[in-house]
């Protein structure tokens, strides 16, 4: 039993079956406006109140689970669709001008503060949620090209990846028929991490309203029209603080969680 | 050793020269004219001429590159469009908001994470280990604005011991630092548990080498070795941390600076990009990128200074 493995699963469970079940039902309408309900506290007809507009917040959470993790999975989608190829080509060919391009790139991208860049594009190509999910792509991209380099460098020097090289396969073929199935699981135990980060971004980009716009509901700008309410009515703020917790907290307990469970080494290891 | 520098100098003029041609590119290139965005779609056809003729815009774009470099390296920075001082002036008035509220950030997460990480790695398995492990996983987990927002809520408004935002000037010291309190706090807790998780994984796996296992055997105790020698040899995987989280603290703090209202660097980058002012948008960048690479470049050095193993990986 894997206790932290379980929760993370439970807790990341959760957010996912919140978004998916708000694209079929919703307790309220999230456009459904009752100005005199505002600021309710939480009760049986609005389990988790209303905002400054009436409207329903435990709809409003569930809606912005969706846009959360939507805009997080694309980015890392992006980060690994792209970082992935590179890190494997760096590796293939250790130590070339492509290596030294590929890595002094990723160096550099490295060397960019991600929220001021995030922030740049989202300012000079109009605050949306596709640009926050490039904006946050972008930084992911590095990330991946660097787990998937190091995890192919050590698996170059095996003996079956040689045995696949006398056979006559190119670089390229080994590289997605051996190299790739076998760091498989860091690639998705770094996913999940790049996953929890793409959230907490996505939350503060749409907290300073550079996110996805209304009304498409996000946790982030529920928080920042909570931020002038919050002594009124503390619940406005707290709730979608605590989505934000509690669905960043499962994924990170669900990635290392994986990484234990998927790699035997680590086992008994420091975690 | 000389090799070395000579290759991490290269390297650092190298990076530095890519970075400006991609700030620049994105900034001067991307948004076609620079000086029509930055006065928006209202504008007429002469203010906007009048504007290109003033930013240079009408001279070739590697001439401007090279203006603007030369500007750099000589601390003229341009003047801002929207304040109508030099960024140069601007920067440093709000530096002397930022370095502080940085620095105190690094000193608080050090504080924080430091007894932490040594208290879990002592305790390892243990229920001290396991509440630092659930209080560091917390501590990841919630957005610093969010945090901000609840210490506000408690402290400022309900309690009265710290104001809930505004920053008064350095006139009156001891208001200038009260004000500083909060975002520090809210700052330092991301990066106090990530500090605490690095400590004590290099900790543990320090504790498990064999010159530990040979002062251990020659009676040292477990708390002397683990304070003697371990943290010690910890202090390399730390350090990296500490150095990225400075540079992270100085641009990071752009959101936490805009929720307690603090005349700040990353207030005025933000600013500057909704007031479409590009001129402080681009030197300010570029400003934050030089600080982290050059404090990555020094951090490297320092290693090799202390590491003789790490000279020949360049």
């Amino acid at each position: 039993m894997r206790p932290g493995l379980v929760a993370g699963a439970v807790l990341s469970g959760l957010a996912l079956a919140a978004a998916l079940l708000s694209l079929i039902w919703l307790p309220y309408a999230v456009s459904a406006m009752a100005i005199g309900q505002r600021l309710q506290p939480p009760s049986a007809a609005h389990w988790a109140g209303t905002d400054h507009f009436g409207r329903d917040i435990a709809a409003l959470l569930m809606a912005g689970a969706r846009t959360s993790l939507a805009v997080a999975l694309v980015a890392v989608g992006i980060g690994m669709g792209l970082g992935v190829p590179f890190g494997l080509a760096a590796a293939a060919r250790r130590g070339s001008w492509l290596d030294e391009v590929i890595m002094r790139g990723n160096d550099l991208i490295f060397a960019f503060p991600s929220l001021v860049i995030a922030i740049l594009i989202t300012a000079v190509f109009g605050p949306s949620a596709v640009n926050a999910i490039i904006a946050i792509g972008i930084f992911n991209i590095p990330v991946f090209a660097r787990v998937a380099r190091a995890g192919a460098l050590s698996l170059w020097t095996l003996d079956y990846v040689r045995a696949a090289q006398v056979a006559g396969k190119g670089r390229a073929r080994i590289s997605v028929e051996h190299i790739l199935p076998n760091i498989a699981n860091l690639l998705i135990v770094q996913g999940t991490i790049q996953f929890s980060l793409g959230i907490l971004a996505e939350a503060g980009l749409s907290y300073v309203g550079l996110g996805a716009q209304p009304p498409t509901p996000s946790w982030g700008r529920m928080l920042a029209e909570a931020q002038t309410m919050v002594t009124l009515a503390p619940h406005v703020a707290l709730f979608p603080g605590l989505a934000i917790v509690a669905t960043v907290l499962g994924l990170n307990l669900l990635g290392d969680g994986l990484r234990d469970a998927l790699d035997p080494r680590l086992r008994g290891r420091v975690a | 050793m000389t090799r070395f520098v000579l290759h991490r100098v290269l390297s650092l003029a190298a990076s530095l020269f890519v970075a400006s041609l991609v700030v620049f590119a994105v900034i001067e290139v991307i948004p076609g004219d620079p000086a029509a965005y930055m006065l928006g779609l209202n504008a007429s056809p002469d203010t906007v001429a009048a504007l290109r003729e003033t930013l240079g815009l009408n001279q070739s774009l590697p001439m401007r590159y090279l203006g603007w470099v030369g500007g750099m390296l000589t601390g003229d920075l341009g003047t801002s469009y929207t304040y109508r001082v030099p960024v140069a002036e601007l920067v440093g008035d709000r530096l002397a908001v930022s370095l502080p509220l940085a620095a105190g950030a690094l000193v608080l997460s050090t504080a924080l994470a430091l007894p932490a990480g040594l208290v879990a790695a002592a305790r390892r398995g243990r229920a001290a280990d396991a509440a630092v492990i659930g209080a560091t996983q917390l501590g990841i987990a919630v957005p610093n604005f969010w945090f901000a927002m609840l210490l506000v809520l408690l402290l400022a408004v309900r309690g009265r011991f710290f104001p809930a935002g505004g920053f008064p000037g350095w006139s009156d010291p001891v208001a200038a630092l009260r004000a500083l309190v909060l975002p520090a706090v809210a700052l330092a807790l991301p990066q106090a548990a990530i500090l605490a998780r690095v400590l004590r994984s290099a900790l543990i796996e320090t504790m498990g080498q064999d010159y530990i296992r040979t002062a251990r055997a020659k009676g040292l105790s477990r708390a002397r070795a683990l304070l003697r020698h371990a943290l010690r040899n910890a202090m390399i995987p730390v350090l990296t941390i500490l150095g990225m989280q400075f540079s992270f603290l100085l641009a990071g703090a752009i959101i936490i600076e805009n929720v307690f209202y603090i005349p700040g660097l990353g207030r005025l980058i933000f600013q500057a990009i909704t007031q479409r002012d590009l001129i402080v948008v681009e030197s300010v960048v570029m400003i934050l990128v030089f600080a982290v690479i050059m404090v990555t470049f020094l951090t490297d050095l320092a290693y090799a200074a202390v590491d003789p193993r790490l000279r020949r990986r360049a």
